[in-house]
């Protein structure tokens, strides 16, 4: 599906810690933020003809359409892909959506205010009951507390440690190259706190190999993006950003992912079950890694940052770690800006799909950390889950 | 150090359903099992209806010495549950089982010494009753 569709608009509402968004509900702040990405396209609301989200979103399609006077309501998606690994794939299947006429102009949305509903990803607590797939799984995580995916994600960046001699020092070059994108980025939560890498070292530990800088934010806020063909994006406001290349799935053996699953085969284990993907997002676009000017990796937690950069041909297998330390992931002077925004550890958690929005900007030349001249940019959502993948253009 | 129970019975119970009662079963009697494929003979967990590798349903469970190593492991020291306030710091481990290859379980490990805990620490199944119905296997280090 190379070039199927184009994003032409997009919004970011206020971000704030969690529990900060007091001001209206979770729902409006989705509507809200909507209606800004279609002003932003130069289009009209009467334009809209579908939606796309993720993990379960609560702010469901059918009312967020009603509510909006939507006209007509042709497409309306939820991805399978579980949690965090569903931005790029909502974004995907916006774009496929528009490529096979289901609809024409398909808005992407993510509103979480975790001071209104709980927390995402709060630990599981309650027995498992109930005969789902995932039913059985879960019995045989959380009686041993894996509960959430802290220690899902520990379990698998222990093991990349063991295998190749990551280091915590190594995770917290993650964490500070972040925290100073975000010390640029006015709209980043962690605007005005800047961290040093003995400030990583000092952080209270969380779940080994994790302290509390390498876990990312809770907060409050909105994204949301419009997609249109490419045809009529050439008519629209902004410069289009063409969704060159997408992909979604997962390796074998996932199941729901490291929160609850370890079970997948060996040579995938110390993973972020991104490698298929990137292989997908290459061979359509026909480029090479090399060719990728910045990205934006989804970044619940620094170590599995070094894991996506080595699935997505960064570095080699096991380099991510003297990657991410010889300053690659910085603005401006790395050989990969990341994050240039601060990502879900430092501007904003919504779900990555922030990250989408950042390309956007990076490729629009509007971003706040500007790479000069950028041209394509990778995006990548949740690893070590089933996950998707974006490599855009301008 | 050793405590019993390693984590407070109040932890979330599994749900016993008709493709993992087998294993809940052998496990309050104090046996760890795996199923089998009857077909083509690899191992497989958690269980499921069918073999993901040769995709026949016939199956049988078969019992296992317990032994294994640690693949990974986390230290929890922020509790996550209500119920874990007084269990933290606790460890987590994933164990690969030495006589059921490509076999791991998720489990805990009791009684891990300061900077004992590392991958490829020889292990092997204690049972912990967490209730009438579920005793769980967790695991201790194996000592010469
Ligand atoms: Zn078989």
């Amino acid at each position: 599906m190379r070039d199927a569709a184009a994003i032409v608009g997009i919004a970011q509402s206020e971000y704030t810690k969690w529990g900060g968004l007091t001001r209206c509900t979770e729902y409006q702040l989705a509507l809200e933020t909507i209606v800004k990405a279609v002003e932003d396209a130069g289009l009209s609301v009467d334009d809209v003809d579908g939606f796309a989200s993720f993990s379960n979103d609560r702010n469901e399609a059918a009312f967020v359409a009603t509510d909006l006077g939507v006209p007509e309501l042709r497409y309306a998606g939820m991805t399978w892909i579980v949690g965090g690994g569903g931005a790029c794939a909502a974004v995907a299947e916006a774009a496929m959506a528009i490529a096979t006429g289901m609809a024409s102009c398909v808005v992407v949305y993510r509103s979480i205010a975790m001071g209104q509903f709980q927390r995402f990803g709060r630990a599981l607590a309650g027995d498992v009951a109930g005969g789902r797939p995932m039913d059985a799984a879960l019995g045989f995580a959380l009686p041993f507390g894996l509960v959430n995916a802290t220690v899902g994600m520990a379990l698998l960046v222990r093991r990349h440690m063991h295998l190749y001699g990551t280091t915590r020092e190594q995770l917290g070059h993650v964490a500070v190259t972040f925290r100073r994108h975000a010390n640029r980025n006015p709209a980043a939560v962690m605007h005005a706190r800047p961290m040093t890498l003995a400030d990583h070292a000092a952080a209270r530990p969380i779940v080994e190999p994790f302290g509390l800088l390498d876990c990312c934010l809770e907060t409050d806020g909105a994204d949301a993006l419009v997609l249109v063909a490419p045809e009529r994006a050439r008519d629209c406001r902004r410069r289009p950003v063409y969704v060159m290349a997408a992909a979604e799935g997962s390796g074998p053996r996932f199941g729901c992912g490291a929160w609850a699953m370890h079970y997948m085969p060996e040579e995938d284990y110390a993973t972020g079950n991104t490698a298929r993907l990137a292989a997908t997002l290459y061979r359509t676009a026909g480029i090479g890694p090399g060719d990728v000017d910045c990205a934006q990796l989804y970044d619940h937690y620094t170590g599995m940052v070094l894991l996506q950069l080595e699935d997505l041909g960064f570095c080699k297998r096991g380099e991510g770690g003297p990657f991410a330390a010889s300053g690659a992931l910085a603005w401006p002077d790395g050989a990969l800006p990341t994050n240039t925004a601060g990502g879900s550890l430092s501007e904003a958690y919504i779900h990555g799909l922030n990250h989408v929005v950042e390309a956007v900007h990076q490729l629009r030349g509007t971003a706040v950390s500007q790479v000069p001249d950028a041209e394509i940019c990778v995006v990548a959502s949740g690893s070590g889950i089933p996950t998707s993948a974006l490599l855009l253009r301008r | 150090m050793t405590r019993t129970p390693y984590l407070p019975p109040t932890m979330p119970l599994p749900a016993v359903t008709e493709d993992t009662r087998p294993f809940w079963e052998a496990c309050r009697r104090r046996e760890l099992v795996v199923q089998r494929c009857t077909r083509c003979a690899s191992f497989r967990h958690p269980p499921a209806p069918l073999c993901w590798r040769c995709r026949s349903f016939a199956h049988e469970w078969v019992a296992v010495s317990g032994r294994g190593r640690v693949f990974t492991h986390a230290v929890v020291h922020r509790a996550p549950l209500p119920a874990l306030e007084a269990a933290v710091p606790f460890t987590v481990v994933v164990v690969a089982l030495d006589d059921a290859p490509g076999v791991r379980i998720v489990s805990n490990l009791v009684d891990a010494g300061p900077g004992e805990l590392r991958v490829d620490l020889p292990v092997e199944v204690v049972f912990e009753e967490m209730s009438p119905e579920v005793t769980v296997p967790r695991f201790r280090v194996r000592r010469a």
